[in-house]
């Protein structure tokens, strides 16, 4: 199987069954060099395994893995040129710092001297040059997770894996830790896969990220493509904050319809993912909380027209979080609706049993069939 | 003020029994041995202090000829236990179902439900010449003549290590449980193959309970006396016998507590000799697991 | 084992000499089936006030109990008659016997002077005689028709299938067999030390001929009906035992004389029912008792007309193995003087320890 490709990893209509559970379900996609992909899918979407079926751990029941071009099926996992970073990092607690890293090195048969230059060279570019000698139980929680990368980076992958490393760190940490292993990414421009059910890992780090569900990858993308333009219901609500409205079609004219929710509302979306919606077929709405205006109600209301939704409500309460603060709205209907506001900390800003009028922009309504 | 009598008290209240327990069962009596192994006889009712029972063990060549003997022949049984009981010990650790982990140890603990008497008549009927195995070989025309697996070394090796093998695998299980299972996927991650990943990523991490549990089978091997008497053969000496014949046979308790000492001393010498070459120290084996 | 052996031994002084026993319990220290249940029971009918609690043991143990706790812990003990003079001297664990409260006109005359003469210390005497029997060589008869002597343990035509005991009782045998009298020799020590040298030398080479040593008589008794051995050294009673079960083994007494014992009882030094000791003493010497007490252990009571009072089949076994020569030509174990349990016990290890031939 030897193919001239400027992919690192390929894998194609893999399939892997425990008995009669399809863990993973005909996933095919590549990745090209040097880029930072990223597996998104609650947990238990079959995500993991995916990865396992990468490394080695597991073997695919039908399909097939290509690493530089070359199928790895049946290559042994210590004999495939993809490293992984574990989710608990695995570092080796009976070895120091300089051990861990040696580690692969040593497997590889290198020579000392060389062992030592690239022990020191990684530590250098990750900027831990001084912890060669120290144990494991002494670094800090984002030193060890840089430390879990170098074993790896030591080795010069092809592919790295990282599995949701960043999940047992605090807040403030994980934060950091995601622009820095964006910016080791860019510097060993290596192709890193990265699995988590963290969307906001994902969107920030990723060049492409996967949405996987249930075995199956729903969509690939772009982080902005994956948020704005989702060809599934699950991906507009799995990634990014939504409203979200199930309905029925009482009208549909090329591209728009109108939806009657199931508690009463009447508002007009755009059609998206695959297949037109006919009247009277159940639909799901979507309508992200930024794209939703609220003013407060004066003498002249707004009205609906032929692309703005317009509803009034009551504000029921204000969800203060600086710049990203939301204000939680109850409709005629009674539904909650969420929209995000401007709060200045002025007389003007919008205070509970404030009437409001909502209003958003029909394209914004992104209506999918089922 | 009361507040802190009543604690002190509650706390004496729990060290108590332990207390008594290592000075009554332990300590005092073995003053009294170390006491008794001090004492010459000289004649009727008459004894003198002196060392003249341990001298007299080194001057027999015979005493520490079976102590060395003693000695090699439980380090061959650690050893053999330890290969044994590792594979058993990860299996039920990192590769058996969480069902069948339970009944696995069960099966491991029934062989200590009957005593050891028990268990040895167990093998004798099994290695005798007329016995299981023996007729079972001739049976299947493996063999003309009965063969006698009975009375040898062997059969006291064999023995001790299916006595002891739960005492080995019991704290390996405890530290190989302890060890997530990515670690030993990182190692073959990083490109180890499955005798490096042996040899540099599990057996050092499970090198608390590797000695842990070899301290203790040592310990129970070189201090076991039904097993080696009941299957070994004309030869085979064990220390133990020794000293039970000093006491019993021999009415010479003196010298049976002086080499009751002599094997304390010894045990503890190989398990320091032990811990030093594997760099573990007592804390972070036996008092561990 | 060093731990237990230290333990019983510290424990066994503390706890023991602590526990006042009721002066209604008669505390017995004894022979595996040297007290049946039916006797027991009997016993406690006939004496209500009475209860038995029976410790089975055997010489050296019940000797090591006793010194430990300096002769407390039991009111009645049954060693054998050459473990009391010298044991006596050194440890000071029996009590003198007080023979007007014990009836004995009903044991075998010569036994009882016997035991007397063993046990007399500052004319005061320690034992009288219980039940006798004999150490001598059990074999197949139809395997091995010649074994007579106990050298014939050695015979290679016998190879790897004799057993015998490593314990005092072979190398006295053996001592005989090669034309010496070890118990004449007991007052030379040097002399005997001679004996005992050569007497090693002979089971040393004898090693490679033997199957293995047997521990006990469950373990001889496998040994001898699987037929793995075809000739041992052996306690009577476990040969008439076996000669039941199959009449081709028999008890041969060795033609140097089958090694006689006599059980005794003596009372502890610091025994505390003495008057109970001497009720049991005169109990199992009634006739109808004895019978009782000789079914169980398979030895024939010190009373006048024992061998009598024997069960048909051990009599018949008896029998078929004694004739009137025999019994004339018994070799009582001889009091044992302090130091020669050392002396055989370091010549035992030496046999032990030596690779023999191999």
């Amino acid at each position: 199987m030897q193919s001239i490709t400027e992919n690192d990893l390929e894998c194609i209509q893999i399939q892997k069954h425990f008995g009669s559970v399809r863990a993973v379900d005909n996933v095919s996609f590549e990745i090209p060099k040097g880029s930072f992909f990223s597996i998104l899918g609650p947990s238990g979407c079959g995500k993991t395994t995916l990865m396992r079926m990468i490394a080695g751990f597991e073997q695919p029941s039908s399909g097939d893995i290509r690493i530089k071009g070359n199928s790895v099926i049946g290559t042994p996992p210590n004999r495939r040129n993809v490293k992984m970073v574990f989710q608990h990092l695995a570092l080796f607690p009976m070895m120091n710092v300089y051990e861990n890293i040696a580690y692969g090195l040593r497997c590889a048969g290198a020579s000392k001297d060389v062992i030592r230059t690239k022990v020191h060279d990684v530590l250098e570019r990750i900027s831990l040059p001084d912890v060669a000698n120290r144990e494991i139980t002494q670094l800090s929680g984002g030193q060890k997770q840089r430390i879990a990368i170098a074993r790896c980076m030591v080795l010069d992958p092809d592919v790295l894996l990282l599995d949701e490393p960043l999940g047992a760190l605090d807040l403030k940490l994980r934060e950091a830790m995601k622009i820095e292993l964006k910016l080791l990414q860019h510097q060993f421009d290596t192709t890193f896969v990265y699995i988590t059910h963290d969307q906001s890992e994902a969107l920030v780090m990723s060049d492409n990220v996967a949405i996987m569900n249930e075995g199956k990858f729903v969509q690939i993308g772009t982080p902005q493509e994956l948020y704005h333009n989702p060809t599934a219901a699950f991906v507009a609500g799995f990634v990014g904050d939504t409203n979200r409205w199930a309905g029925r079609v009482i009208r549909a004219e090329n591209g728009t319809v109108e939806v009657e929710t199931e508690a009463g509302l009447t508002m007009r979306g755009s059609v998206r993912g695959s297949g037109a919606p006919g009247v009277g077929d159940t639909v799901s709405a979507f309508v992200r909380p930024e794209f939703i205006t609220a003013e407060k109600t004066t003498g002249q209301p707004k009205v609906a027209d032929q692309t703005h939704n317009v509803i009034s409500g009551k504000i029921d309460s204000i969800l203060f979080n600086g710049a990203n603060s939301r204000a939680l709205v109850r409709d005629r209907a009674g539904e909650l609706i969420e929209a995000d506001v401007v709060l200045t900390g002025g007389t003007q800003d919008l205070k509970p049993k404030d009437d409001v009028t909502l209003s958003w922009s029909c394209e914004q309504t992104m209506s999918f069939k089922g | 003020m009361m507040q802190n009598d009543i604690k002190r008290l509650s706390l004496f209240l729990l060290f108590a029994p332990f207390a008594l327990w290592i000075i009554l069962l332990i300590v005092l009596p073995h003053l009294g041995m170390f006491y008794i192994s001090l004492q010459e006889k000289v004649g009727p009712r008459v004894y003198e202090f002196g060392l003249a029972n341990y001298i007299n063990f080194f001057n027999e060549p015979i005493y520490w000829n079976t102590l060395i003997r003693t000695g090699s022949m439980s380090m061959l049984v650690t050893v053999l236990a330890l290969l044994l009981g590792f594979p058993i010990a990860y299996y039920i650790a990192k590769i058996a179902g969480n069902r069948t982990r339970g009944a696995l140890f069960l099966m491991c603990l029934i062989p200590l439900w009957v005593s050891d008497l028990i268990r040895a008549f167990g093998w004798i009927l099994l290695l005798r010449e007329t016995g299981i195995i023996s007729s079972s070989l001739q049976w299947a025309g493996l063999i003309n003549t009965p063969i006698e697996f009975l009375y040898n070394d062997a059969a006291v090796i064999m023995g001790l290590v299916y006595t002891v093998i739960l005492f080995m695998i019991v704290p390996l299980v405890s530290t190989l449980d302890g060890m997530d299972n990515s670690m030993i996927e990182a190692g073959y991650n990083l490109g180890g193959n499955g005798p490096t990943v042996l040899r540099r990523i599990i057996i050092p991490y499970a090198m608390p309970g590797i000695v842990s549990g070899c301290i203790v089978v040592f310990m129970l091997t070189a201090g076991s006396y039904l097993t080696p008497i009941l299957l070994g053969g004309k030869n085979s000496s064990w220390f133990t016998e020794q000293i039970y014949d000093q006491f019993i046979t021999r009415y010479n308790w003196e010298s049976g507590a002086a080499f009751g000492f002599l094997l304390l001393a010894f045990t503890s010498l190989v398990i320091w000799g032990g811990l030093k070459l594997s760099g573990q120290t007592l804390n972070s084996t036996v008092a561990r697991s | 084992m060093i731990m237990k052996l230290a333990i019983a031994g510290l424990l066994a002084t503390t706890v023991m000499a602590a526990g006042p026993a009721q002066a209604e319990t008669l505390r017995l220290l004894t022979w595996g089936s040297y007290a049946p249940d039916e006797l027991v029971k009997k016993f406690e009918a006939a004496n209500p006030d009475i209860t038995v609690e029976v410790t089975f043991s055997n010489n050296e143990e019940m000797i090591a109990k006793l010194r430990a706790t300096g002769g407390a812990g039991f009111d009645l003990a049954q060693p054998s008659h050459d473990r009391i003079y010298a044991v006596q001297q050194e440890y000071n664990i029996y009590k003198p016997l007080d023979l007007s409260k014990i009836n004995v006109d009903a044991m075998q005359a010569k036994l009882l002077d016997g035991v007397k003469a063993n046990t007399t210390i500052d004319g005061e005497v320690y034992a009288v005689p219980h039940q006798w029997g004999t150490s001598g060589l059990m074999a197949n008869k139809t395997s091995a028709p010649d074994v007579k002597a106990w050298g014939d343990l050695c015979d290679p035509q016998y190879k790897g299938k004799t057993s015998m005991r490593l314990k005092r009782t072979i190398l006295l045998g053996m001592a005989f067999d090669m034309g010496e009298d070890p118990f004449a020799a007991y007052a030379d020590l040097d002399k005997y030390q001679t004996i005992l040298d050569k007497v090693a030398d002979k089971l040393i080479s004898c090693k490679d001929n033997l199957k293995a040593y047997w521990k006990g008589g469950d373990d001889l008794s496998a040994m001898m009906m699987s037929g793995e051995i075809v000739a041992s050294e052996t306690w009577d009673s476990t040969a008439y035992k076996l000669h039941g079960e199959n009449q081709d083994i028999v008890f041969v007494p060795p033609k140097t004389g089958a090694l006689a014992w006599i059980d005794t009882f003596a009372i502890p030094r610091k025994g505390e029912a003495d008057d109970a000791a001497y009720k049991w003493i005169n109990f199992v010497l009634e006739p109808e008792n004895v019978k009782i007490m000789s079914a169980s252990t398979g030895a024939i009571a010190a009373v006048e007309g024992g061998k009598d009072l024997l069960p048909d089949d051990k009599k018949a076994a008896v029998n078929a193995s004694f004739t009137d020569d025999d019994i004339n030509n018994l070799k009582f174990f001889a009091n044992i003087p302090a130091g020669v349990e050392d002396m055989e016990g370091k010549t035992l290890e030496k046999i032990k320890a030596a690779t023999g031939s191999e």
